[in-house]
């Protein structure tokens, strides 16, 4: 590898820097500032508010509820993610006729607009016309329809349905990539030792998929937490934070409710975008982001 | 071992939870086809049925002779577009750079163009927002243009980084003692070589602006300004419930999609985990 003049490096790059300097970190210092100010209902600025947006935030009667749904939401999908993509991945590596075409199916609702799946699952909800309720109903696992988005005690679970099913692709993926970097002849040595399959998978399999295991994990963890269109869709028709994660309570204070406090909404974006910084450390201390470079 | 013959069966068993698998993947989008095809008052019948009553072809016809729906597909196509553009522009000799040359801030840089990639402009909304409003840029393109590009600049940089750096230094040396520029050696050597790398940025930058959400629902609030994903609810509110439209808007911007992703899927990967799973 070459050497170049610092000068010169910095032509090359300076482009990049412009757009993340102008569109990236200098939002987050308007952020920043903006949580430290106080707004009229029309978005002018009238003046400093110290940290009054800050302890806002922190008393606000709906925190408790959507800080609890954050790590629902989070935990859920993330979980129930990895737990059937390692499964499946398992399946998709082996060869079959018509496997292409299973895998390129699959990629579907990762290319898919997420706000354009999720307002197609308002529709397959529905509590009328939804074809999952005619669905249960016609298999006989329940007689009357469920009120999936509407009813408090399922409006999470149907989240989290639709978040599971939008994150499995890549993860599916993620998985398929790592199982086939392991070697064949580990496997064969194993069978020779005479392991069985579910020892091989145990003692073998799970072990050298460790690195995919973390990096999914942590990125779908990122994600995740940073998901909106589906919460947001989803729960378009309820009324207050009930179901709302932190990202979309932020959205919600800005731009919904009808304080409209953009204020308050910055100082839960600051607490948001220091929670995602601390996961991303993780992840960087994870894949040993150093050596990948050299 | 096995014999071939349940060998073969065993394939076959396979072979048919595949297709199993693929249904539970495409079903929704199956249901989003069928929904598109048949009148609004079919797609709100009580019980709803799996097929169409009447096969009603006019909506794609309705929806594309709509003069909103025709803007918000002008938006998408324009900012997906210029997006790409200007991502292409700046991440080529960024990556380059940081592929063939070491230079004191290579690895900050690097490090700063991975933390832009996790993260998304949602967390930062408010403050684009502020920004926007503060220049004067809401509604405006340009605006939704610079947010897409600085946000899917990583997954550009550090696909393009893996393709330069893979190409064998020799075939570059050789060139620039024959006093070739490091411009035209990217140009006339390298670009060429790393077209698959080209290619998969390009597309998956397309797709992510096209899919693009939250920031223009903030910052295009204009009707005639937004772009697909925000307009295409508007089909469907309190006062009309067209479903039959919602649904072939929904298929008009879905499956162009999915098929520019099919072509790059084998080095999504790659990109989006920065070379940490091999």
């Amino acid at each position: 590898m070459g050497r170049v003049r610092p000068l010169v490096a910095l032509a090359w790059l300076a482009p990049a820097l412009a757009l993340i300097l102008g569109v990236v970190l200098f939002p987050a210092v308007m952020l920043f500032q903006a949580s430290r100010s106080e707004y009229s209902i029309t978005g002018l600025r009238k003046g400093a508010a110290g940290w009054r947006n800050y302890t806002n935030v922190l008393e606000h009667p709906d925190l408790g509820t959507v800080l609890t749904n954050t790590l629902v939401w989070v935990v859920a999908v993330v979980a129930l993610t990895i737990v059937i993509s390692l499964g499946l991945a398992q399946f998709l590596v082996k060869s079959f006729p018509g496997r292409r075409f299973v895998r390129w199916a699959i990629i579907v609702p990762w290319a898919a607009s997420l706000v354009i799946t999720a307002q197609l699952f308002v529709l397959l909800y529905d509590y009328n016309y939804g074809l999952i309720n005619h669905a249960l109903k016609s298999l006989g696992i329940i007689d009357t329809s469920i009120d999936f988005l509407g009813n408090d005690s399922w409006t999470m679970a149907s989240m989290v349905l639709v978040g599971v099913f939008v994150s499995l692709p890549f993860t599916i993926f993620v998985f398929i990539a790592g199982l086939n970097a392991i070697p064949d002849d580990v496997q064969e040595a194993a069978v020779v030792d005479g392991a069985s399959p579910w020892q091989r998978w145990r003692q073998v399999t799970l072990p050298l998929l460790r690195p995919a295991l973390l990096v999914a994990t942590v990125l779908n963890v990122i994600y995740v937490f940073n998901s909106f269109p589906i919460v947001y869709t989803l729960n378009d028709r309820n009324p207050g934070y009930l179901h709302d994660t932190t990202i979309t309570f932020m959205y919600k204070l800005a731009f919904k409710s009808q304080e409209k406090d953009v204020g308050m909404s910055a100082a839960a974006g600051v607490i948001n975008v220091l929670l995602i910084l601390l996961v991303v450390a993780v992840y960087l201390k994870i894949v040993n982001w150093r050596e990948e470079t050299k | 071992m096995t014999s071939p013959a349940t060998g073969s069966r065993r394939r076959w068993v396979l072979s048919a939870a595949g297709m199993l698998l693929a249904f539970a993947f495409l079903a929704p989008y199956v249901v989003m086809v069928l929904g598109s095809l048949r009148s609004s008052s079919d797609n709100k019948a009580t019980p709803p049925s799996f097929l169409p009553q009447v096969w009603q072809w006019s909506t794609y016809s309705d929806v594309l002779g709509d003069e909103r729906f025709r803007s918000w597909l002008g938006t998408s196509l324009l900012v997906a577009f210029a997006s790409t553009v200007v991502v292409m522009l700046v991440s080529v000799p960024a990556a380059y750079m940081t592929a063939r040359y070491r230079f004191p801030g290579r690895t900050p840089f690097l490090l700063l163009v991975l933390v832009t990639q996790m993260f998304s402009p949602t967390a930062l909304v408010v403050g684009l927002y502020r920004e926007f409003f503060e220049l004067n840029l809401i509604n405006t393109y340009g605006a939704l243009i610079l947010t897409n590009a600085a946000f899917n600049l990583a997954f550009a940089v550090w696909i393009l980084h893996g393709f330069f750096s893979s190409i064998p230094t020799e075939v570059e040396e050789a060139a620039l003692l024959d006093g070739v520029t490091r411009w035209q050696s990217l140009r006339k050597i390298m670009l060429p070589l790393t077209l698959p790398g080209l290619v998969t940025a390009t597309i998956f930058t397309f797709i992510a602006a096209w899919n693009e959400y939250v920031v223009a629902l903030t910052l295009m609030i204009d009707d005639s300004k937004k772009p697909l994903t925000v307009g295409f609810r508007s089909y469907v509110t309190g006062y009309e419930q067209n479903w039959d439209q919602l649904f072939a808007a929904s298929v008009i911007a879905v499956v162009p999609v999915v098929i520019l992703f099919a072509v790059i899927e084998k080095h999504l990967v790659g990109g989006l985990t920065a070379g940490s799973v091999k």
